[in-house]
């Protein structure tokens, strides 16, 4: 009877524990929303959105151009590299091969260096060394090879999770390797390898330190797609208005804020969007 | 006719030897069964016949062995080998993909892209296996939405597809239920005319009621090899007499 009640109240105190660890993470998140949007939202308008930038409208338009502009041609670069370097690692070296035990190395402390060592990295090499100058060209460039590792170590991952006996049924039916490979191993593995994805963009959109030396806290009054242009982006527009003294910037820095959590929310909904339809289409 | 003939083989992995001088016939039309404990090599032959082996690390054969008098090892692709000699998997394993996507993958990997060819080929594949009629209706659905019965068939659809001559299976159905293990044995007993057919079984009733011919295997060796019928009533070594009577394995 004694070690039935005790058992009732550990259960009764754990689940407390989970309602209210899930509530506060919940809570959190709504909190941090609602703070940004209601503050952002209402400071939105026309000409901060598509007007030409100056010190009065602060116009973001030109750094949201900057901002896709960066994430599709980095994403251009880094995921194909990417998979096929996971695929690599994982479809076709040998298990306690020399060179995959140096790229995992480099990969896992790729990882965890802080993104403003990247900057420093990308300034030296593509801003100075390969003459680039601050431009979009030498941000996209330093953006790719940080999330590089990002890309590599998750679609290392989904395609581990693929079952070796889907590998087996394939090969077992004459099909070659990379037929396999293609065919099987990369259909099954690519929402693993889609959410590796979304994480690149999230740090790609939310990267200030690594483009601050490369591509510059410069503003055009125009957008531009000019790789050679010294443009910043979202979150550096809002970094900059955050620290500027105009009497409005403060606001219209959550006004970017906004506009980029909803930029982010819009990218990870179509992509989920898209990873349940591909999904799907290997499944026909 | 001996369709297969293993000849001296050994093999092994690493250090360890896990096939000791092999020597067989299998003949065309026939279902040869292997049976014998947990690993006494049969898998190890089976997938050896149509180059699984390849790859898994440190595997190193000697010895020959011929399909059609051809060295599997030396003369074929093994592409072309795994075309001609079909592999079932103990465990189910359809692609995520539809039922006839699944069917479609092996002629496509080799080469048809037709789309009224690869109807054909799907519905004989299914036909053949006996189940074109449970599925004809969901060719499009997913074939992880089937019962393990019928992947297992589906999977045995799939190896027919590339228009096997020789059949290989690894204890097709140690992880069904007895009326799908009942289907399964049914239909290899229905297709056996076509095909050559090899299966490696735990279940000694399973080898009685379909094979034509025993061999038991036991620490990498083939003890006895002979008709089912006599291996099971009159068999000639001890050891297989005391395996089969259930005093070991």
């Amino acid at each position: 009877m004694d070690v039935l009640r005790r058992r009732k109240t550990i259960s009764l105190i754990l689940k407390l524990t989970v309602w209210f660890c899930g509530i506060l993470t919940v809570g959190i998140l709504i909190y941090i929303l609602l703070f940004i949007l209601l503050r952002g939202v209402p400071k939105i308008n026309m000409e901060f959105l598509f007007g030409e930038y100056n010190s009065d409208t602060l116009s973001a338009f030109s750094s949201v151009v900057t901002t896709i502009e960066m994430v599709i041609i980095s994403l251009f670069i880094s995921v194909p590299i990417g998979v096929f370097c996971a695929i690599y690692l994982t479809e076709y070296a040998k298990r306690g091969n020399k060179t995959v035990k140096v790229i995992r190395l480099a990969v896992d402390t790729l990882a965890g260096i802080p993104s403003i060592v990247f900057g420093l990295f990308g300034m030296i090499l593509f801003v100075k060394l390969l003459g680039f100058r601050a431009s979009v060209l030498s941000g996209i460039c330093t953006l790719s090879i940080m999330i590089l590792p990002l890309i590599i170590s998750s679609s290392e991952e989904a395609i581990k999770s693929v079952p070796d006996m889907y590998r087996e049924g394939s090969l077992g039916l004459g099909a070659g390797r990379l037929r396999t490979v293609f065919r099987i191993v990369l259909p099954t593995a690519m929402p693993g390898i889609l959410s590796g994805i979304i994480l690149a963009i999230g740090r790609i959109v939310g990267e200030t330190a690594a483009l601050i030396f490369t591509s510059g806290t410069n503003v055009l009054k125009n957008p531009t797609l000019d790789l050679m242009a010294s443009q910043r982006t979202l979150a550096i527009h809002m970094y900059m208005l955050a620290s500027e003294g105009l009497p409005h910037s403060k606001e219209m820095a959550f006004a970017t804020g906004s506009i980029l959590i909803i930029i982010v929310f819009l990218v990870n909904y179509t992509t989920t969007k898209l990873a349940g339809r591909i999904g799907r289409l290997s499944d026909e | 006719m001996s369709k297969i003939k293993i000849e001296d083989v050994n093999l092994y992995y690493g250090e360890f030897q896990a096939l000791k001088n092999i020597n067989m016939n299998i003949k065309e039309n026939e279902i040869t069964a292997f049976i014998g404990p947990s690993g006494c090599g049969k898998s190890t032959l089976l997938k050896s016949l149509n180059r699984m082996n390849d790859l898994i690390e440190g595997v190193k054969i000697n010895g020959r062995m011929l399909l059609d008098d051809v060295d599997i090892y030396k003369d074929i692709d093994a592409s072309v080998l795994r075309k001609r000699v079909g592999m079932v998997f103990q465990k189910p394993n359809p692609f995520p993909m539809s039922i006839y996507e699944n069917v479609a993958y092996g002629p496509k990997t080799h080469g048809i892209k037709q789309r009224s060819k690869l109807d054909d080929i799907v519905e004989q594949s299914l036909r053949a296996a006996a189940m074109w009629d449970e599925v004809k209706d969901r060719l499009k659905k997913s074939a992880l939405g089937l019962s393990g019965g019928q992947q297992q068939r589906l999977c045995i659809a799939r190896a027919f597809s590339v228009n096997p001559e020789v059949i290989l299976l690894d204890e097709p159905t140690s992880a069904l239920d007895p009326i799908s293990t009942m289907k399964i044995e049914d239909l290899l007993v229905d297709i056996k005319k076509n095909y050559t057919i090899v299966i490696v079984t735990h279940n000694m009733q399973q080898a009685t009621r379909i094979s034509d011919k025993t061999g038991f295997f036991l620490h990498g060796e083939v003890v006895e090899f002979d008709d089912t019928e006599k291996l099971f009533s009159m068999p000639e070594n001890k050891k297989t007499e005391d395996y089969i009577t259930g005093r070991f394995g």
